[in-house]
């Protein structure tokens, strides 16, 4: 997972309510085997017009998405976050996420940003013609305008995104606790190990 | 020092716990990790791009279930996508040095019936597979659950998943069970009293009288449907039976380590003072053979009863629930149960395939033909080992000669993904676990029953108390 701590870049002025993860990804992409490559079913209905915003040359690639209320609802597939990253988004701004989608896309180093409805309407606003910073160690996100909106995020989240930390490499380095683990384990339960490889 | 009681729950979790962080959360040690083709491409391919290795091949094991086909299974897979998926499988295993029984290995099954079958799945061990079914394992006083493909990555990588503790819910079951009545029948009514969100955040242990006098097979069916009423496990207490099951199992201890262990699954059991957050008794006496009326696996209702009013639900949501789930079902309140046709049959599933389901289906089919309006009659055994006993004891022969279609193991019709699927409009009379909405096919129609019971819906047609069916008690 690639540290992150401040990102300046075109921002897709969504701002959709209510985005559930089959509009994300819809079902009948899922029965791949690959994380990459979903970005193309990616908000696949919206996209089937050929004006829709994602598909405009200025928003090509952008790592930001500015959406509306309660982002990510719906199924728990994690192909939402895999999606959305595949398409280049880093950063989702909008008012809320969902309980889960919130913690995948965590898992897959995306920065959800929640910030009030009135601040995500002048980003909208912006995103028009400008980029957008998100400045993650400071926790604002600022505009060529003065304008300047700070947000929360859970401080576990923000030193994981920060060292590019994701929960298997902060697992990893608990290695001699893991380890320790085992080798007793290995003495009191003998029988544990090496049993798939048996017959 | 007098130690606090503890679950078996408690147990199992304190024997685990790698290290514990200020935020509640702890790293549990996974001893066995067990892998199917649909959930684990992803984690693999996460793997190769961070450089990472699988840190414990020798606790993981491979078999593909869900994709495969239970016919014509010596020729390429039709459906490109469940190939990829079977290749993907058999690349990444070898890739990474994890075991795989192979599709037409004897051995091949629906991954929660071959795990204990090996003698992989032990008591006192934790268990994980992407699947929600791998409460099953539970029944083995074995910590199992389903999990998503990022904590599979995390599986693989590390052995350990980051958990906060469950709270712990006692499900009691007193008295005896009724001629007829299956353990299919008792965790349909367990889900039938807690509803589908009764167990969500809690580990379920099911004890009581019922539960020691069930067979291991049965233990495994009640547990499997854990998940059904919102726990993520559900466990039940190692005894005499699970170490006899466990003897000589391929992958079971052997010598002195059998010895060793069996003394350490003897302590596993809930203390007698121990305390549960949250507790339910039911009475196996007043159980009925029980059939699913509508789309949540807690629509239960007695084979002798008739399809529910939506207004006889005090809560209006609910009541809003029950008019679409009639309506998708094709159904109206007051029908007797014995009066719905059905056009299509499944006895299989890691809820109801193993050797003892499938002894009671052919106990009903002996003898009997399958209606002449049925369109598919499947008998799928759970593994090949399962199959192999079946057609040991002739009981093949039984379902062929009363015209059901006899099949090699899989998933199977539970779940659509695999050819096997009900058409849409059609009822089915299935052993599976979920009857939700496009689950066996896009439309399709699920009336969830015991082995026996669907047997019975075979040879009449139609929904059917099995009882009536059967020789005295």
């Amino acid at each position: 997972m690639d540290a992150f701590k401040i990102l300046t870049g075109i921002a897709v002025p969504f701002g959709a309510k209510n985005v559930d993860t089959d509009v994300i990804i819809p079902a009948r992409f899922l029965k791949t085997i690959q994380r990459a490559g979903l970005g193309k079913g990616a908000f696949a209905v919206i996209r089937e017009n050929p004006d829709n915003i994602f598909d405009q040359p200025r928003h090509k690639g952008a790592p930001v998405l500015i959406a509306g209320d309660n982002f990510g609802c719906g199924s728990s597939r994690e192909h939402a976050p895999w999606a959305l990253t595949d398409m280049g988004f880093r950063i989702v701004i909008a008012p809320s996420f969902a309980d889960i989608f919130s913690g995948n896309a965590f898992k897959n180093g995306m920065l959800l940003v929640a910030l009030p409805q009135e601040q995500i309407d002048r980003l909208m606003e912006v995103a028009e013609t400008d980029e957008i910073t998100v400045d993650l160690e400071n926790q604002v996100v600022t505009t060529p305008y003065q304008d300047r909106f700070a947000f929360e995020i859970d401080p576990f989240r923000k030193h994981c995104l920060l060292n590019g930390l994701d929960e298997i490499g902060l697992t990893q380095a608990m290695d001699k606790d893991i380890a320790a683990f085992e080798a007793k384990l290995a003495v009191d339960q003998p029988w544990i190990a090496g049993a798939a490889q048996v017959a | 020092m007098t130690q606090t009681p503890r679950t078996l729950y408690e147990k199992i979790w304190d024997a685990h716990v790698v290290a514990e962080r200020d935020d509640g959360t702890a790293l549990i040690f996974i001893d066995r990790h067990l892998i199917h083709e649909v959930t684990t491409p992803q984690a693999f391919e996460g793997l190769r791009t961070a450089g990472r290795r699988l840190r414990r091949p020798d606790l993981t094991l491979a078999v593909p279930d869900h994709n495969v086909p239970t016919n014509h299974r010596f020729e390429p897979i039709t459906d490109p996508e469940s190939a990829a998926q079977l290749d993907a499988l058999l690349r990444n295993t070898k890739d990474f040095g994890v075991e795989l029984i192979e599709m037409n290995d004897a051995r091949q099954g629906i991954v929660h019936v071959i795990g204990p079958e090996q003698g992989f799945t032990l008591p006192g061990t934790t268990v994980v597979c992407g699947d929600s079914h791998t409460a099953t394992h539970g029944a083995f006083g074995a910590l199992a659950f389903g999990i998503g493909t990022s904590e599979i990555e995390h599986v693989f990588a590390t052995q350990t998943l980051l958990l906060r503790r469950a709270k712990t819910m006692e499900v009691r079951v007193e008295g005896s069970l009724g001629h007829g009545v299956t353990p299919k029948d008792v965790t349909l009514a367990v889900i039938g009293h807690t509803g589908t969100g009764g167990g969500t955040g809690h580990v379920i242990e099911y004890r009581g009288p019922v539960i020691e006098a069930m067979s291991i097979e049965g233990r495994m069916t009640v547990c499997n449907m854990a998940i059904e009423g919102g726990a993520r496990a559900g466990l039940i207490a190692p005894d005499e039976k699970t170490f006899a099951y466990f003897k000589d199992r391929p992958r079971s201890p052997k010598g002195a380590d059998w010895e060793k262990a069996v003394a350490y699954w003897r302590t596993l059991a809930t203390d007698r003072d121990a305390r549960f957050d949250k507790s339910i008794v039911i009475d196996g006496t007043k159980i009925a053979p029980l059939v699913t009326w509508g789309t949540s696996p807690e629509d239960v209702v007695p084979i002798t009863g008739v399809v529910p009013e939506p207004a006889s639900f005090a809560d209006p949501t609910k009541q809003d629930a029950a008019q679409k789930s009639l309506d998708y079902m094709g159904l109206t309140p007051g029908t007797r149960l014995e009066d719905v046709e059905v056009q299509n049959i499944f006895i299989g599933s890691c809820t109801n395939s193993r050797i003892e389901d499938l002894r009671a289906a052919a106990a009903v089919a002996k003898g009997r033909h399958v209606a002449g309006h049925i369109k598919q009659a499947l008998v799928v055994p759970g593994s090949g080992l399962v199959k192999r006993q079946a057609e040991a004891e002739g009981l093949d022969r039984i379902f062929i000669e009363a015209g059901f279609d006899w099949r090699e193991p899989g998933c199977s019709m539970c779940l659509g993904m695999n050819p096997d699927k009900v058409p849409a409009g059609e009822r089915c009379a299935s052993t599976s676990n979920r009857n939700f909405v496009g689950r066996q096919g896009p439309g399709a129609r699920t009336h969830l029953m015991s082995p026996a019971m669907a047997a019975a819906a075979a040879v009449t047609g139609r929904l059917t108390d099995v009882r009536q069916l059967m020789g005295a008690a």
